[in-house]
């Protein structure tokens, strides 16, 4: 049994590592972040969302029985996917925390934030499928094993969330700190700051000379070039591995299901609509989170110095919620979406 | 400058800092609830000749799409068909792995938690193609009790637990007199609604299944 968790482990590592030849810059980036996962609930709509959600989610069983006799069934069984998608990820998980913290923490635009929800979501999808092609389909492996690959992954997603959050506490702290000692000599300068917020910190890179963050990008706001630039995307990576790596659970069981009724690219198609709505539910998250950051912005603006203060706190503090994310979860006080293991 | 300026300045720089991330907390504030495994609870309250309650049996019904997951990358004589015996291991793995989360399965004796040993006497059947995992669940201690209480639900709620429609819990061996209650959730949407931010601000969450839960009662004057 525990070979062929190995197995499972070592071929989707392989899977990665092609994956990551592709996309250089996951290579240069070892720092995922990934998603924290919890699947969780908000508000008064709770309820609402869970009934929404559960049906969709039993109707998938039904649905793919169907399309074994009933080709047009496989419609009805992309339109329930979709429409999972997007009530599944409404609650807090599949990345949210991690996505909209990271923009909040950086200097980020909502097109950016779109498309790192859209990219996670993605691999996301491509994770379910590679372990349940690989562990089930071509190894014929047991739900148990599969269960163990993905406990794996798993610690290793909340460990990689919780050095992501350190990483960015550690830059973020650095440029919070020289915003409060900037407020008190130097008000006109430190004006500039939220203007230009940017600029102090990538000051402090060369100072520090912490080369490795020109790739993670963490640590300062972008200039418009680099968004621009294939640059730009790389710093994103981090983020869209950390958020990706993670399959949802619910993934796996209707791919596995799917397998069992020979319908194995029905199982495919649905996991990819499914991630296609819960892009579009992580971005709305990710584009409310940067209006807020810059409603913030508006608001502290002006305030003669203070701005750039705000500013900083604001981003040191969603670094901060990352690393306790991480943390969070990594010690289990945070309960996450629970992997199907019995 | 003076200090206490500052400090007054900070508070009120650090006002829109904080609705922000109140905002963000709202978004990530964790609780997994959403139900993956959908489980028919019948069970049975097992007495012994004196009236002490010795244990609980239960058999579950695991709904389509896990009973089909769970089977995977099991050898079988005929596809598609599973004895008991070829379930055998997969058994082996349900009752060690729902140790973890104490076997969903809660009893209080007036008012007292009573704690259950190991699973005994388990086994897999297919049903109608689903899984079906038969386990008795002894109590630590035998005891006699006016009111017993029996909980099944996950507080996570990663598992849906219904009782089922016809004779969800029978009295095996107790006394004439004892009676039962059962207390489905009446309906859990209408108990989630009730939630709201601060229930999960608070990490309470950890419960919230209980909202959920299959409460039986059992008075025995």
């Amino acid at each position: 049994m525990r070979y062929l968790v190995g197995g499972c482990l070592a071929l989707l590592a392989v899977a990665m590592l092609v994956d990551a030849t592709l996309h250089p810059a996951l290579a240069q980036n070892p720092f995922g972040a990934p998603r924290p996962a919890p699947d969780a609930q908000v508000g008064g709509i709770v309820g609402w969302l869970l009934a929404k959600q559960s049906e969709f989610y039993r109707e998938m069983s039904s649905t793919i029985r169907a399309a074994k006799s009933d080709g047009s069934a496989v419609w009805t069984l992309l339109a329930i996917s979709f429409a999972y998608g997007i009530f599944h990820a409404a609650g807090p998980g599949h990345g949210k925390a991690v996505i909209s913290s990271y923009l909040v923490a950086n200097e980020e635009t909502a097109r950016r934030g779109i498309a790192l929800s859209f990219a996670s979501a993605l691999m996301q999808a491509l994770v379910a499928v590679a372990i349940v092609g690989i562990c089930a389909w071509l190894l014929n492996a047991t739900a148990k094993t599969m269960c163990g690959a993905e406990r794996a992954i798993e610690i290793a997603s909340y460990a990689l969330i919780a050095a992501f959050g350190a990483r960015l506490v550690w830059t973020k702290g650095g440029g919070f700190f020289r915003a409060l000692q900037a407020r008190h000599p130097a008000p006109a300068m430190a004006h500039a700051h939220h203007d230009h917020g940017h600029h102090h910190d990538h000051h402090h890179h060369h100072h520090d000379d912490h080369v490795h963050d020109e790739h993670c990008g963490h640590s300062h706001g972008p200039t418009p070039d680099q968004l621009a630039g294939p640059g730009g995307w790389r710093r994103g990576f981090g983020a869209i591995f950390a958020v990706g790596i993670r399959p949802c659970s619910g993934a796996i069981l209707v791919l596995v299901f799917a397998l069992a009724q020979g319908l194995f690219w029905a199982g495919v198609a649905a996991t990819f609509v499914m991630g296609l709505g819960t892009a579009i539910t992580v971005a709305t998250i990710a584009v409310i989170a940067v209006s807020a950051k810059d409603l913030a912005r508006r608001l502290s603006a002006g305030r003669d110095g203070g701005g750039a203060l705000v500013m900083r706190g604001l981003e040191f503090g969603a670094a901060g919620l990352v690393l306790l994310l991480g943390v969070g979860l990594l010690a289990g006080y945070i309960a996450a979406e629970r992997v199907t293991c019995f | 400058m003076g200090p206490g300026v500052r400090r007054d300045d900070v508070s009120k720089f650090l006002r829109p800092a904080f609705a922000l991330f109140a905002l963000l907390l709202a978004f990530t504030a964790p609780a997994s609830a959403h139900p993956h495994v959908w489980v028919v609870a019948a069970s049975e309250l097992i007495y012994a000749a004196d009236g002490t309650i010795s244990g609980v049996r239960h058999a579950w019904t695991f709904d389509d799409m896990f009973s089909t997951y769970a089977v995977q990358g099991i050898e079988s004589k005929t596809k598609g068909v599973y004895t008991s015996e070829e379930l055998a291991p997969l058994a082996q793995t349900n009752v060690e792995s729902l140790k973890e989360f104490g076997f969903f399965t809660f009893a209080k004796a007036d008012g007292k938690k009573e704690k259950f040993l190991e699973p005994v006497d388990y086994y897999l059947e297919q049903k109608d193609g689903a899984l079906v995992l038969h386990f008795t669940l002894p109590f630590k201690t035998p005891f006699k009790t006016k009111a017993l209480a029996l909980e099944i639900y996950d507080p996570s709620f990663f598992v849906d637990f219904s009782l089922a429609k016809q004779d969800p819990i029978r009295l095996v061996g107790a006394p004439a007199s004892c009676t039962l209650a059962i207390q489905r959730p009446n309906d859990g949407t209408a108990g989630a609604q009730k939630l709201n931010e601060q229930t999960f601000m608070n990490g309470e969450n950890s419960n919230y299944g209980a909202m959920f839960a299959n409460k039986v009662t059992v008075d025995c004057p």
